[in-house]
């Protein structure tokens, strides 16, 4: 096991919130089963008061999550020196079974909590809490996320042996790795491209029109979903490679290091944005039927078309700079 | 087009709303001076710590990874009984037979204690050692440190008794003053009289290696074919004083956690025991039209301002503390080297990874801590300012 | 309009000490008419008047203010119609000590998010009105009693409502100052505001301003 400041940090903030998710939870089923809209008891009242309690604790939780994916992509920088063979945060986090699995469940637990964020956000538009059966179902699946997220970065942290032998970058995500990592690597970068650029111009087409007509929110929120993904393998394929100007380095970390101007926050965080508010828009889509939202529904859901559309386009824009401005070319 | 402009003048009420809050807070906090700067203080404090130690701990992992990057690939040591002893110059030959070594180099090097100031020095000879016989290179902290010179020289004694009187003639620069500090650079011949290491000998061997991969293959082959040898390579030292410091590091905080703990209660407390009078007063602002959300929204900024005064004031002061005075509080407990280094100065090493941690640290913690005793007051009855 | 079908208020629901501060309150005002409620104490005006101001909710019955079903509404909708709609002016003129006059008068607008400098241009209008226009960057806590009250009064018109509400407004005021107040009332009359007052005072209900007087006992209405 290895202790150091970043690891307490880390895994003392995600036990405390993983305590404030299991509480409000719990104060959220409460809530359910003694729900009942039309009264004026004091039950209900307090009851009312505390959807403040819940909402406020995943908006910080949010905020948590968010940060606790840099410090923990940050901390396996750090720590590459501790292991043989690791030269940035893949070899560290390649360093047990753990790191991989860990880093995906935070990815995913932050998206969850960001839709669960806008269905809180469409509920709270209304005079009559329309959704909050399933937004507080909907808890259950995050607070699992949630504890999930907490237990394989723990497993991780103390499960580091520094004088294991790991693989770094360079191997995992190389061509001739077997693994999906390596596959996503090895991927032929003309036919890589095209898709991506494809599916970019699609989900921006379908968006546009989500804005001007209101139609096709959910296959909306279905191609930001899939965008992402893409994305993300596009960034190993190519987009990271074009920024490191050599063909065979493929790492999706390096690119967060200062050698590279940290140019990796702002390509993860607008796809990060338009990811979670794309599928929120089209989770929103699907929110529709009762009354109460029926004038609520088509602002937001341009609201957040919207700002998805923004981050695709800055992500698109980041992503495309390289390719656009250098001499590099990446023949496969 | 249209609702593209509401959107916008939204947007903007939402900012103006912020602004009107954070006014509304900054006076609030202003009016309950005593009682905020008693938590201010306490949180700078607990951020100070903190970051001193994190700061610290860098900054020394930071300078032990420089001076060991431009240390020879691999060292060679022979071991007697299980102890590091001198090794035969013989050895070099046979180590240059292996296949992807490009040279060795004997080393010589030794500590030697001065009774008048009761200090241990490092005694060296370098690579390539131009000056006359009877005069040394010494680091920044030998002189200050030695006590008074005879006739600007220095009187060493041997192993063998005899004294030695060696002129320093040059004090090597303050950049890398933490390993050269206590050092004192001689001659190949001065050096074997005071230490009395035998000619042949030398304390262990530095090898260069032409290709970094095949360090592990060499090191194997080396105490294949010299049974009595340790071959230690530079990346499995780097680690090693990677993970100590690091280690340190966490092993401080965990130490620092009663302390910690005691603050996030203070600030629990604090957060809980609300005065009547502030209480009376989100009564009224609810009385008058806030509702649960604004009053929410007028905690979170107040917790902003308390936290990002109280991370700056702490993350300042430690910096002024490990990079300005030499961490002068907890220079020995920390640095586990010898007294010898009263003002040795760090380079300032901070980086946006130290400052996550740091408010990981404490602003998180704090901030969820603070969440219910704010939701408490924020959802008090509007209809109890009537009742006053 | 403002409409009360049934309504009912009780505390403690459930335990032994359970008590029922109104018992089916059924009431109509038009807009524009001066209401004193009346009644011995404890027999719920203040209770009545809080729910009508959208600051507590009825345990039954139904509330419409000009049409809008205003009952079971999640506190941000009522805290946005109480803002919007109502003006508050308490028995204890209920200042935040330590700011100035003009701040306390601006506190209500802050969640509105208007442009700083028109509120602020609104507020100190009103003062000017209310004949205190040079004290706005005192502190209230060193205001005469009817000074603060002219403050708590410029607070309750700052987000302009179309209905005031005063509990015991007369309470800490000497029949100067008293009639002052009435005066002040009678205007906002003309400029067709509905007004309910819940009162003790003989001055207040006996005075010509007032359209009607309800008188109130053990939580139901009797006159
Ligand atoms: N939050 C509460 N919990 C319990 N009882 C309450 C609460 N609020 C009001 N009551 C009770 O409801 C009754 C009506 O109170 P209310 O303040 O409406 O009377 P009132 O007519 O305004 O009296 P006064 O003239 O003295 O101001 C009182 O008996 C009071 O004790
Ligand atoms: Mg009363």
């Amino acid at each position: 096991m290895l202790l150091n400041p970043a690891i307490i940090a880390l895994n003392s903030g995600s036990l405390l919130v993983t305590a404030f998710a299991f509480y409000a939870l719990y104060t959220a089923l409460r809530i359910l089963t003694h729900w009942n809209i039309q009264s004026g008891s004091e039950l209900q009242l307090l009851l009312e008061k505390k959807t403040y309690l819940i909402s406020t604790v995943f908006s910080y939780v949010l905020g948590f999550e968010l940060f606790s994916l840099v410090l923990f992509i940050f901390t396996a920088e750090h720590m590459h020196d501790l292991f043989v063979g690791a030269m940035c945060a893949a070899g560290s986090l390649n360093a047990n079974d753990y790191g991989y699995v860990a880093l995906v469940v935070k990815i995913i637990t932050f998206m969850i909590c960001g839709v669960w964020m806008i269905v809180n956000h469409t509920d709270n538009q209304a005079h009559d809490y329309p959704l909050i059966r399933p937004k507080y179902k909907l808890l259950i699946l995050l607070t699992v996320m949630i504890a999930l997220d907490t237990i394989l970065q723990i497993k991780y942290f103390m499960g580091l042996r520094t004088d294991v032998i790991t693989s770094c970058c360079g191997i995992i995500f190389s061509g001739e790795s077997q693994s999906l990592t390596g596959s996503a690597a090895s991927l032929p970068t003309t036919a890589t491209m095209l898709v991506f650029y494809a599916a970019l111009l699609l989900t921006l087409r379908v968006g546009f029109s989500v804005v001007i007509t209101g139609r096709g929110a959910a296959l909306y929120g279905l191609l930001a979903g899939a965008t992402t993904i893409i994305s993300l393998a596009a960034v190993i394929s190519f987009i990271s490679v074009y920024y490191y100007q050599l063909p065979t380095h493929h790492c999706p970390f390096c690119i967060l290091q200062k050698d590279y101007s940290y140019i990796g926050y702002p390509l993860y965080l607008s796809l990060l944005l338009a990811g979670t508010t794309g599928m929120g828009t089209g989770v929103v889509e699907s929110l529709k039927g009762p009354k109460s939202l029926a004038k609520v529904i088509p602002i937001l859901r341009k609201r957040f078309c919207l700002i998805s559309l923004a981050g695709f386009l800055i992500f698109a824009l980041i992503a495309s700079y390289p390719i656009l401005f250098t001499d590099f070319v990446l023949n496969s | 087009m249209i609702t593209l402009l509401k959107n916008l003048l939204s947007e903007m009420i939402w900012l103006e709303r912020q602004r009107f809050f954070l006014d509304f807070t900054l006076s609030s906090l202003w009016r309950r001076k005593g009682r905020n700067l008693s938590l201010l203080v306490v949180y700078s404090l607990v951020t100070f710590l903190l970051s001193s130690v994190i700061f610290f701990t860098h900054a020394l992992r930071k300078e032990a990874v420089i001076i060991l990057k431009d240390g020879p690939e691999m060292i060679v040591q022979r071991t007697v009984g299980g102890r590091h002893s001198l090794i035969p110059v013989s050895y070099i030959e046979k180590i240059k037979l292996i296949r992807g070594v490009s040279s060795v180099n004997p080393r010589l090097w030794g500590y030697y204690f001065h009774p008048a100031s009761r200090t241990n020095y490092t005694i060296m000879v370098p690579e390539n050692f131009s000056q006359p016989d009877d005069t040394v290179e010494t680091g920044a902290g030998v002189l200050r440190t030695w006590g008074p010179l005879t006739d600007g020289k220095l009187y060493i004694r041997a192993h063998d008794g005899e004294a030695i009187v060696l002129k320093p003639i040059n004090t090597m620069g303050e950049g890398t003053d933490l390993v050269s500090s206590d050092l004192i650079l001689m001659s190949e011949t001065i050096f074997r009289k005071i230490s009395g290491v035998p000619a042949g000998y030398a304390t262990d061997l530095s090898v260069t290696i032409r290709n970094q991969r095949e360090s592990a293959t060499i090191s194997t082959k080396i105490t294949r074919d010299l049974p009595d040898t340790r071959p230690i390579l530079k990346e499995d030292i780097i680690r090693t004083y990677s993970s100590l410091f690091d280690w340190r590091g966490g092993y401080v905080i965990v130490l620092l956690c009663g302390t910690v703990l005691a603050f996030f209660i203070f600030a629990w407390d604090r957060a809980t025991g609300l005065s009547a009078e502030e209480k009376k007063e989100i009564g009224i602002l609810k009385g008058i039209g806030w509702d649960t959300s604004d009053v929410l929204m007028m905690k979170f900024w107040e917790g902003v301002v308390i936290s990002v005064s109280a991370f700056l004031l702490g993350v300042i002061t430690a910096y002024i503390h490990i990079y300005v005075t030499s961490a002068t509080l907890f220079q020995h407990a920390l640095k586990g080297w010898s007294t010898l280094y009263p003002n040795f100065s760090l380079s300032p090493a901070i980086d946006p990874y130290q400052l996550a941690i740091l408010f990981f640290l404490t602003v998180v913690p704090y901030t969820l801590l603070t969440i219910v005793p704010t939701w408490t007051v924020a959802v008090s009855d509007p209809d109890q300012v009537m009742r006053h | 309009m403002i409409q009360l079908s049934a309504i009912t208020k009780s505390f403690h629901t459930g335990k032994t000490n359970e008590f029922h501060a109104l018992k089916g309150i059924n009431l109509e005002v038009s807009l524009g008419e001066v209401i004193v409620f009346v009644g011995p104490s404890g027999s719920g005006k203040t209770t009545l008047l809080s729910i009508i101001g959208c600051m507590s909710r009825p345990t039954s019955g139904r509330i419409w203010i000009s049409g809008q079903e205003i009952t079971s509404l999640p506190e941000r909708f009522a805290a946005r119609i109480r803002r919007e709609t109502f003006g508050f002016i308490f028995q204890n003129y209920n200042l935040i000590k330590g700011i100035s006059v003009l701040e306390n008068t601006m506190l209500p607008a802050y969640p509105l998010g208007g442009k700083y400098r028109l509120t602020k241009e609104r507020a100190i209008t009103l003062l000017d009105k209310l004949g205190i226009g040079s004290k706005i960057q005192e502190h209230v806590e060193y205001l005469s009693g009817g000074e603060q009250q002219r403050v708590a009064i410029a607070r309750a018109l700052i987000n302009a409502p179309s209905i005031i509400i005063a509990d015991e407004p007369t309470a800490h005021l000497d029949t100067r100052l008293a009639g002052q107040l009435l005066e002040i009332f009678s205007g906002f009359r003309k400029e067709g505001k509905t007004i309910l007052i819940a009162s003790h005072d003989a001055l207040v209900f006996e005075s010509a301003v007032v359209d009607r007087v309800i008188a109130m006992r053990d939580g139901s209405v009797v006159k």
